[in-house]
């Protein structure tokens, strides 16, 4: 794998971001949807704790809806201009492509995240929180966000309709939270045997990063959003490969 | 002569499909095939098999000695590609652009600088560097895929239609560039205008249904014409009827063919000789006076036709 590939391929589609007002877009509603959820949804003032728990506990049902977002153009725009086929015969490895395309919508999202420090800085000024939490609970919002975007990438490869892309990755980024949400859980445990029950809560996206979130960070749920995050890159290659000329 | 592409029974079907079905041919250096055919031939589809796009489904492409299908990446680093319609991203300015080939081609500092700027001024596009692709003319935009094509100075192109939506002017200016690279490159066009065979091309490959059809030189295609070697004549001051019934006498014509509108008679001589200068000697002899006499190389569009519409077979050429 060549590094340089990947680091061309992801600087080329971050600077497409911000080509267009997308970008600027995109940052401003996710600070809105952050900013607005932590006040009002999750009561930060009211619970009086110097914690960013609120904050960060919406962030699985605002990353349903504005990921897809990011991750719907990555691949579905280039099989619909045709500008794949240059990509495609360019030196570069299908899995480099993938892989740079990835990086660029994850370094973007990274941004869009650290552009909440304002939030930090609000806590720390009211109280004395335990920053390593705080850092922890950024961390594993970053290895989500990529577990959806890599969704998102692969979804986006399938189709040349980007519409269709976002609502496909909807769709299965809910199913990827929800799998943990009590709810669905108690559909399954009048009858389906508690390993199977246990599998499906352990796939959600929620049960793993509720624990990185409260400042717990374990080497299983850092693998679980790793593993994530691979399965649907290779998968993602492979459905450029298999899609690329059609 | 250096083998430069290898093209050995490539197939390509989809499903019932065969869009190719057994194409081999091969270019060296120094050559500027032509690749004739109709819309749907398969010209397209055989490109970007040798660009590693697409999969064969049987059959292997060589560029420069690397098997398209175990070492595709050496096969793209040798060889420059102008897919159909230059797709190129839309929001980025040329500059931009092939800046960012020229990173994924490995150049880097001066060099990358000088291959940016030689290119461009190549493909003549250095007026429109700074403006987003998006909103270049046609033209402009075919040039700036021709521009990412020859960037890196590859040993092997493949342009798809490389004049495809250009005006006249523009036409002439990339025939020109591509004439100039044509020395020491191997070059394969695809093209379905006609004049482009002798402006361009030094070898024609046509293929049609899949299949190649006819590979040979411009001159050995125009050969097959039916007009090729045909001699327009007309005669100042004779009845028609009687220099019918002359040329109709004369050994070496085959056939004759009255033009419109007075303008005399096309002759088509026996066994596809030249008879210019034996017709016109005939001619003067019988003190007749020419008007105008003129031979046919033969017609291209017609034996396009014909080798693409039937008739297969027996056109091959013997090469």
């Amino acid at each position: 794998m060549n590094m340089r590939n990947i680091w061309f391929i992801m600087k080329r589609e971050l600077s497409g971001y911000f080509a267009t007002p997308v970008a600027y877009v995109f940052i401003i509603i996710f600070l809105l949807l952050t900013g607005f959820s932590t006040f009002f949804v999750g009561n930060f003032f009211e619970r009086g704790e110097a914690d960013l728990y609120p904050f960060f506990s919406v962030h699985p049902w605002i990353y349903i809806l504005l990921i897809p977002a990011i991750s719907m153009r990555l691949w579905s725009e280039e099989r619909k201009n045709g500008s794949i086929e240059l990509l495609m015969t360019l030196p570069v490895s299908v899995f480099e492509a993938v892989l740079g395309k990835f990086l660029a919508a994850w370094a973007f999202t990274g941004l869009a995240l650290l552009l909440n420090f304002p939030l930090w800085i609000t806590v720390n000024y009211l109280g004395s929180p335990d920053n390593g939490v705080i850092f922890a609970g950024f961390l594993g919002s970053l290895l989500m966000a990529g577990g959806f975007l890599a969704i998102g990438a692969c979804i986006s490869a399938t189709t040349k309709n980007q519409v269709i892309a976002f609502v496909l990755s909807l769709i299965v980024s809910l199913i990827f939270v929800l799998s943990g949400y009590g709810i669905v859980l108690d559909f399954f445990s009048g009858w389906a045997p508690t390993t199977l029950i246990h599998a499906i809560s352990s796939f959600s996206f929620l049960t793993h990063f509720d624990a990185i979130s409260k400042g717990v960070i374990d080497i299983r749920d850092m693998l679980y959003f790793a593993s994530v995050i691979m399965v649907w890159l290779f998968a993602n290659a492979i459905v450029v490969n298999a899609r690329k000329a059609d | 002569m250096t083998l430069r592409i290898e093209i050995e029974d490539l197939a390509k079907h989809f499903g019932a499909i065969k869009a190719v079905d057994g194409v081999s041919f091969s270019v060296s250096k120094g050559e500027v095939v032509g690749f004739l055919g109709p819309n749907g031939a398969g010209k397209s589809t055989t490109m970007k098999m040798i660009t590693g796009f697409l999969a064969p489904t049987r059959g292997t492409v060589r560029v420069c000695g690397h098997d398209v299908l175990t070492d595709p990446i050496s096969v793209k680093a040798n060889l420059g590609y102008l897919p159909e319609g230059a797709p190129a991203y839309a929001d980025m300015t040329p500059d931009g652009f092939l800046r960012f080939i020229a990173d994924i081609r490995g150049l880097t500092g001066a060099d990358k600088k000088r291959a940016v700027a030689s290119a461009a001024e190549r493909a003549q596009i250095k007026t429109v560097m700074f403006q987003p692709i998006e909103t270049l003319s046609k033209g402009y935009k075919r040039r700036v895929g021709l521009a990412q094509a020859i960037l890196h100075n590859p040993p092997v192109l493949i342009l798809d239609e490389p004049t495809d939506g250009l005006d006249p002017n523009q036409k002439y200016e990339v025939r020109t560039l591509i004439n100039e690279m044509a020395e020491d490159k191997a070059i394969i066009i695809s093209t379905h205008i006609l004049e482009e065979v002798h402006a361009l091309c030094t070898r024609n490959v046509v293929i049609a249904d899949g299949q190649v059809q006819f590979d040979g030189t411009p001159s050995q295609l125009e050969a097959m014409s039916v007009y090729h070697n045909a001699v327009c004549v007309s005669v100042a001051n004779v009845d028609g009827n009687a220099f019918a019934a002359f040329l109709n006498g004369l050994e070496f014509i085959a056939k004759i063919e009255t033009l419109s509108a007075n303008r005399g008679f096309r002759i088509y001589p026996s066994n596809g000789r030249q008879i210019t200068i034996e017709l016109a000697q005939v001619i003067r002899g019988n003190g007749w006076e020419i008007d105008s006499l003129y031979a046919e190389n033969g017609r291209l569009d017609e034996v396009f036709r014909t080798i693409t519409m039937g008739g297969t077979g027996s056109l091959r050429s013997s090469m």
